[in-house]
């Protein structure tokens, strides 16, 4: 992670009118950054205002005076509350199944060589690139055929399908990178297979488990299109919303999406500041 | 017993989230295949009868949403790569203590619901929004002008939602490129644009094609972004699928339709990896 030794070399062989022309190119990308990462959190920022804004009709969509009442009547649309109970459920249980499952083939790529791993490799890379729309209709005809009522299971199975790659692959990275000598030296000083994993490598691969199963609730609570194949007549909180596109979103919509967006800042920096004050301790 | 315990450990540990992914995500690839050479309702029941009249029906009666979304998907992956290369570049050569933060705030969006987001681009870009609303009133754009529903609003949400997609992979790309290189580069009076398009472009490729993978796909298999900011002249193949599938219960169209398109998406990724070299494509997609 250390390139900044990459800044221009200033030997006294560089002409000086190229190294001023270098200057200006750097100052030019360093403005155009800024202005992406501005153009990124424009709707954010909107999102956030008009759950302030105090519209007099249906339409959230111009300022007309400031207001908290939205954050007191934040829970005041029932279906949305429910929507948002069932979004969260969902992920909870699904990124929790992924991610044991998931570690499991993360584990098993990253420690051993076996027969199909290839093909099981093959299959993962497929479910990270295939198109959602494709796993969608997909697992629609599977329920279909099958005669499996759609609804919370099947959202809930649909979720596992595509989170389990992405845990696995964020696993097996630690694993490859796992000093064995720990574990030899446990086996030596007399540890059984079983309680050098628990008690050693464990410990070590837990914050690869975590942001694994962190990543599948991410994708959990924000999937709309695999969702809104596998949902039947369960409601989420992304196919709330997209239902009320055409009748103009409540403001509360813009509260639990600042409200969501706020706590999930909020984990983000908790995890890198103790990750990093953790590495500063080692 | 301990060996032989030890052999079947990694089959155990892969068993359970191998056979979750066989029974949901392999199975419901060819049950979807079979459907698409199906014929029947979902009252009656479907009868498998080869029947690949739906694949030409599929393809004759929606041939210019399918070309609009490979169009689109194609437009939104070559402004991705020029829009995202000197960010990536300037957090990887410039960002210094600072990268991770550059990068998280280019992940800041996804804090925030897809949906919800393009959204609040509709709430931005409506006629009488809060970008045209003014222009207007200052005489600076006609009474007529809209951008919503347009191709415009399609591609510019494409790209606003699959940025950060192409700026990752570039970035990788580029972190892992040795100092030394650029720097022996340099030691042999090469002029900077020579730097670049001689040893940093081409070092970089691999992560190029990556975000192209991860962007191309999705982008023109969308249907969030032409539904929520375009109009019926700008609706794509996702659009069509979601309809014959959710509004219709005409499976076989959907999944002859999906299934098209896959086999249209795969051969143009394989094809572009065919061009690149299978070994950088490989190391990008092992990434």
């Amino acid at each position: 992670m250390t390139t900044q030794t990459l800044t221009p070399p200033a030997t006294a062989a560089t002409p000086a009118p190229r190294r001023r022309f270098r200057l200006t190119g750097e100052r030019a990308m360093f403005a155009y950054t800024w202005l992406i990462i501005a153009w990124l959190v424009v709707p954010i920022l909107i999102m956030i205002a008009f759950g302030f804004n105090n519209p007099k009709g249906r339409y959230n969509q111009t300022w007309q005076g400031f207001t908290l009442k939205w954050y007191k009547d934040v829970f005041a649309i029932s279906d949305l509350t429910s929507a948002l109970v069932i979004s969260l459920g969902i992920a909870v249980i699904s990124s929790l199944l992924a991610g044991a499952l998931g570690t499991g083939i993360g584990y098993a790529l990253g420690r051993y060589r076996f027969r199909g791993a290839d093909g099981l490799n093959l299959i993962m890379f497929a479910t990270m690139s295939s198109p959602e729309l494709i796993m969608g209709i997909s697992l629609l005809t599977l329920f279909v055929s099958a005669g499996i009522g759609l609804g919370a299971v099947t959202i809930t199975i649909a979720h596992v399908m595509f989170s389990i790659s992405f845990v696995s692959t964020v696993v097996r990275a630690r694993v490859i990178t796992l000093d064995r000598s720990i574990e030899e030296a446990a086996a030596d000083l007399g540890a059984s297979p079983w309680t050098t994993f628990w008690k050693v490598t464990f410990p070590i691969i837990l914050p690869a488990v975590f942001s694994g199963v962190m990543l599948a609730f991410a994708l959990s609570i924000d999937d709309f299109v695999v969702t809104n194949f596998t949902a039947g007549t369960t409601v989420t909180f992304p196919l709330w919303i997209w239902g009320a596109t055409r009748v103009g979103l409540p403001p509360q919509v813009n509260v639990m999406g600042t409200l969501i967006f706020a706590a999930g800042i909020l984990i983000a920096v908790v995890t890198s500041l103790r990750s990093r004050s953790k590495a500063k301790r080692d | 017993m301990n060996r032989v315990k030890r052999t079947l450990a990694p089959y155990l540990l892969v068993l359970p989230g191998g056979l979750w992914l066989l029974l949901f995500f392999v199975v419901p690839m060819v049950t979807m295949f079979s459907l698409s050479l199906q014929q029947g309702d979902i009252v009656n029941g479907y009868v498998f009868t080869g029947h690949w009249q739906t694949y030409v029906d599929a393809i004759t009666n929606y041939q210019t949403q399918l070309i609009r979304s490979l169009v689109y998907g194609l437009i939104t992956t070559v402004a991705l790569v020029v829009m995202s290369f000197p960010v990536a570049y300037w957090i990887a050569f410039y960002g210094g203590k600072r990268k991770s933060t550059y990068l998280f705030l280019i992940l800041l969006p996804f804090f925030v619901s897809f949906v919800l987001r393009t959204i609040s681009w509709r709430q931005i870009l409506t006629d009488d929004g809060m970008l045209l609303h003014p222009l207007k009133e200052a005489g600076l754009l006609s009474p007529g002008f809209h951008i919503l529903g347009t191709s415009y609003a399609v591609i510019f949400g494409l790209v606003y939602n699959f940025l950060p997609f192409m700026v990752l992979p570039i970035y990788v790309a580029l972190e892992r490129i040795d100092p030394r290189v650029v720097e022996a580069a340099r030691d042999l009076y090469a002029k900077p644009l020579t730097v670049f398009r001689k040893v940093v472009f081409p070092l970089a490729l691999p992560g190029v094609f990556a975000g192209v993978l991860m962007t191309f796909v999705p982008a023109s298999s969308d249907y969030v972004n032409s539904g929520v900011l375009g109009s019926s002249s700008t609706t794509m193949i996702g659009q069509v699928v979601q309809a014959q599938a959710l509004a219709n219960s005409n499976y076989p169209m959907a999944s002859a339709l999906s299934f098209f398109l896959m086999a249209v998406l795969l051969t143009g990724v394989f094809s572009y990896a065919r061009v690149l070299g299978t070994e950088d494509v490989m190391n990008a997609a092992a990434r």
